[in-house]
């Protein structure tokens, strides 16, 4: 029965329309039959079970397009591994791989516990089924927000009902000719957040990614758009501490910010993905006039990240923050860091970064720093400090910087550093064993940024740090 | 039973040179001693070695606590027998708050137990009364538990911190490594005065020094004088009263050990002097 389907689907042009075709009715959806690879006719697919309108079936072509022209970044991580003919590209929340409780790696089972992670979110985020309904959470949230005119809602929601807002903004920051992988996404994206501020609108409590999880968003290649507008406040935190299992291992997400006049934006996000991902992000946004943006960016999971966020100063008096961790243990490569773009004058940032690599891990910090020609008296600060725990480990920084402008205040310092003896005589001649008193100079090593969390988020930063110094997380 | 320490016939190198030649020494629990050598004696050598610091190598000789083998021990074990320093440049811990740190390190010396399990931490709310209670005492400000390790500290500050944790890790012997170096009258005083509340029947005390300004506020029974690697000579308050009058040299003449074997042999303390 399903041979036939597949058949008679081939016979007919993929924009033509099913439900005429086979008298469908309006509430059967068409079937799709995941399979590896990408080509038009998938994308296609995606297109008809999300019900999207044209235009933006016509930009994921476009996008699909240039993805094709592009050819293969040769710098940053390691790539060679990862064979894009054998990947998933677009697979239905239910028809996902998953796994069996008894097939979860035991150190993941020990880190749920560490962590304190509830019974059923351990399931999830394990990938054993069940889709993990945080609705409840969510629609309170949802009610409160919406008396205060916020919008928070799925990319895949926003495109439909908010096509003005996305059609404004939408691939401005990050077009699909950025990058290749900005063009994988423009093209096969699904999920993520879309978040509009209205002006004046002080958000006093994080929004989270958290709130609204399930299989969907959780996508290998998620969206997300947030528009802050004049005078406005938000943070927002994604992702989480806990080790997460995904059955793809290629995860390509876009993140576009906007702030504009006065406002302020906090963007946090903590990455513990599995040893199997390739975790591959564009991260940008643009701060105008008098406006702040802050990216707190900690790595600690993925087989390879490659992230950077960057701010671009557009307007005077902006202020663009990137504070950064990178936790590399064995098998991983962390290639994080950031940019900071000034395109005005009197434009501030500011690029901390923390690096650890331990038991042969690999940590770079890879970031840019330029000052436009017109931006006058302009500050930046860039500090990059890492923390190498053994012989086997290795650690590298690659600060490009570009200066247009003579009346600029910079600073860049690097230090690198491995745990002092002097520190552990001290330390462990007041009890503590040289575990406890490694795990508390690494604690003490990403407090800077460890205290811009939020509390239960630092808390648990903090139980995980422990956990990877015992080297028992997986 | 009082605990002792006691020290027999220690040899030590530092990087294959001889600093500390055959010294013995005893120091139990209710007892206040003085150590005092001019610079280059050996005396922060044998306060670190005591507490295992890696770069001393053990040539031969005994120190035993309670009767324990402590030079087999790891410095983490040998404080939780109830040993203690307080350094001379205690080392920094950036971005570790002094709370965070002082409630790991109570909670390690106090859980006693071995190396390998994970330590117990004491309830938040029962640390904190402790810590607010003794930081009163000691008359330390309470946004001092929030700064970081030693980070940033003056020396004062610094020394106030070792205090500080002397008080909450309550040890039975405390070795104070020149506690008053670097420091001026007002905050000799203030450390003096902290260390006399903490002294009574359950703390042995050895102090390390080489002007006896400390001495004025912490009256030791016992006056050791270091020379060269080894105790030379002991006695009470007189032998301290003696280098106040006279310095090293009459000493140093006695027992014939020349200026040249000296490493270091710096700065006086040009307020070197006793008051009664």
């Amino acid at each position: 029965m399903t041979e036939q389907k597949v058949t008679e689907t081939a016979d007919i042009g993929v924009s033509d329309d099913y439900e005429a075709k086979y008298g469908f009715h309006d509430d059967i959806k068409p079937v799709f039959k995941a399979r590896k690879g990408l080509d038009l006719e998938i994308i296609n697919q995606m297109c008809d079970i999300k019900d999207e309108p044209d235009w933006m079936r016509e930009y994921r072509h476009k996008a699909y397009e240039i993805y094709k022209q592009k050819a293969m970044i040769k710098w940053g991580g390691d790539l060679s591994q990862l064979d894009f003919d054998n990947i998933y590209y677009y697979v239905k929340a239910s028809d996902r791989a998953e796994r069996s409780w008894d097939d979860v790696p035991d150190d993941i089972k020990k880190t749920f516990d560490r962590l304190g992670i509830p019974e059923a979110e351990r399931k999830f985020l394990a990938g054993v089924g069940a889709q993990y309904d945080s609705e409840v959470v969510y629609h309170s949230v949802e009610k409160e927000l919406e008396k205060i005119g916020v919008i928070f809602v799925s990319m895949d929601t926003a495109v439909s009902e908010y096509p003005d807002l996305v059609k404004e903004y939408f691939g401005t920051l990050i077009p699909s000719a950025d990058n290749k992988f900005a063009a994988l996404n423009s093209a096969i994206w699904s999920g993520g957040s879309f978040i509009y501020i209205p002006p004046g609108v002080k958000v006093d409590y994080p929004l989270q990614a958290y709130f609204r999880i399930n299989s969907e968003n959780m996508g290998q290649f998620e969206r997300t758009l947030i528009i802050v507008d004049e005078g406005a406040e938000v943070h927002y935190v994604e992702g989480c501490t806990a080790p997460t299992f995904s059955s793809e291992s290629l995860h390509s997400a876009v993140v576009e910010i906007i702030c504009k006049k006065g406002s302020r934006v906090r963007y946090t996000t903590i990455q513990n993905w599995a040893n199997n991902v390739y975790n591959l992000v564009t991260k940008r946004a643009f701060a105008y006039e008098d406006a702040t943006m802050e990216w707190i960016d900690g790595n600690l999971g993925s087989k390879l990240t490659m992230k950077y966020p960057s701010v671009y100063m557009k307007g005077k008096g902006a202020h663009g923050e990137i504070l950064s961790i990178a936790f590399a243990t064995k098998g991983q490569h962390q290639d994080a860091g950031g940019k900071v773009i000034h395109c005005a004058p009197y434009t501030t940032s500011k690029i901390v970064s923390k690096s650890i690599s331990k038991d042969g891990g690999r940590s770079s910090y890879r970031g840019e720093l330029k000052v436009l020609k017109g931006a006058h008296g302009c500050k930046s600060s860039v500090v990059c400090d890492a923390l190498i725990l053994d012989e086997e480990s290795r650690s590298d920084t690659y600060p490009v910087i570009e200066i247009g402008e003579s009346d600029v205040n910079i600073g860049h310092e690097a230090r690198v550093s491995k745990i002092g003896e002097e520190q552990l005589f001290y330390l462990m001649s007041r009890g503590l064993s040289e575990d406890e008193a490694s795990t508390m100079i690494v604690n003490g090593f990403i407090e800077p940024l460890v205290k811009e969390l939020p509390m239960e988020y630092a808390v648990e930063m903090n139980r995980l740090i422990q956990l990877q110094m015992e080297g028992s997380v997986g | 039973m009082s605990t002792e320490l006691v020290i027999k016939d220690l040899h030590i190198s530092v990087e294959g040179t001889p600093i500390i030649k055959n010294l013995n020494l005893t120091v139990r629990q209710g007892e206040i001693h003085a150590l005092m050598g001019p610079n280059g004696s050996g005396k922060s050598t044998l306060a670190n070695a005591l507490m295992g610091h890696p770069l001393y190598e053990i040539d031969s000789g005994e120190v035993t606590f309670d009767g324990v083998d402590v030079l087999e021990l790891e410095s983490n074990e040998r404080a939780k027998l109830g040993l203690f320093l307080a350094f001379q440049y205690p080392t920094a811990v950036p971005g570790v708050s002094m709370a965070n740190f002082l409630r790991m390190a109570v909670s390690a010396v106090r859980s006693g137990n071995s190396n390998g399990s994970e330590t117990k931490l004491i309830p938040m709310r029962e640390f904190r009364r402790e810590l607010r209670t003794k930081m009163k005492q000691l008359g330390v400000d309470e946004s001092f538990a929030r700064r970081y390790l030693n980070d940033g500290f003056s020396g004062g500050e610094k020394k106030r911190a070792e205090v500080l944790q002397l008080a909450m890790l309550e040890p039975k012997i405390a070795i104070l490594d020149e506690t008053d170096s670097g420091l001026d009258i007002d905050a000799v005083r203030i450390v003096g005065e902290s260390v006399n509340q903490l002294i009574g029947p359950n703390l042995g005390v050895l102090i390390i020094t080489h002007y006896p300004r400390l001495l004025n506020y912490i009256r030791p029974e016992f006056v050791h004088i270091m020379l060269d690697g080894r105790i030379v000579e002991s006695g009470g308050w007189e032998l301290a009263q003696l280098l106040e009058e006279k310095g090293y040299g009459p000493i140093r003449e006695k027992y014939g050990i020349s200026e040249e074997v000296l490493a270091n042999e710096g700065d006086q303390d040009p307020l070197f002097s006793l008051r009664r």
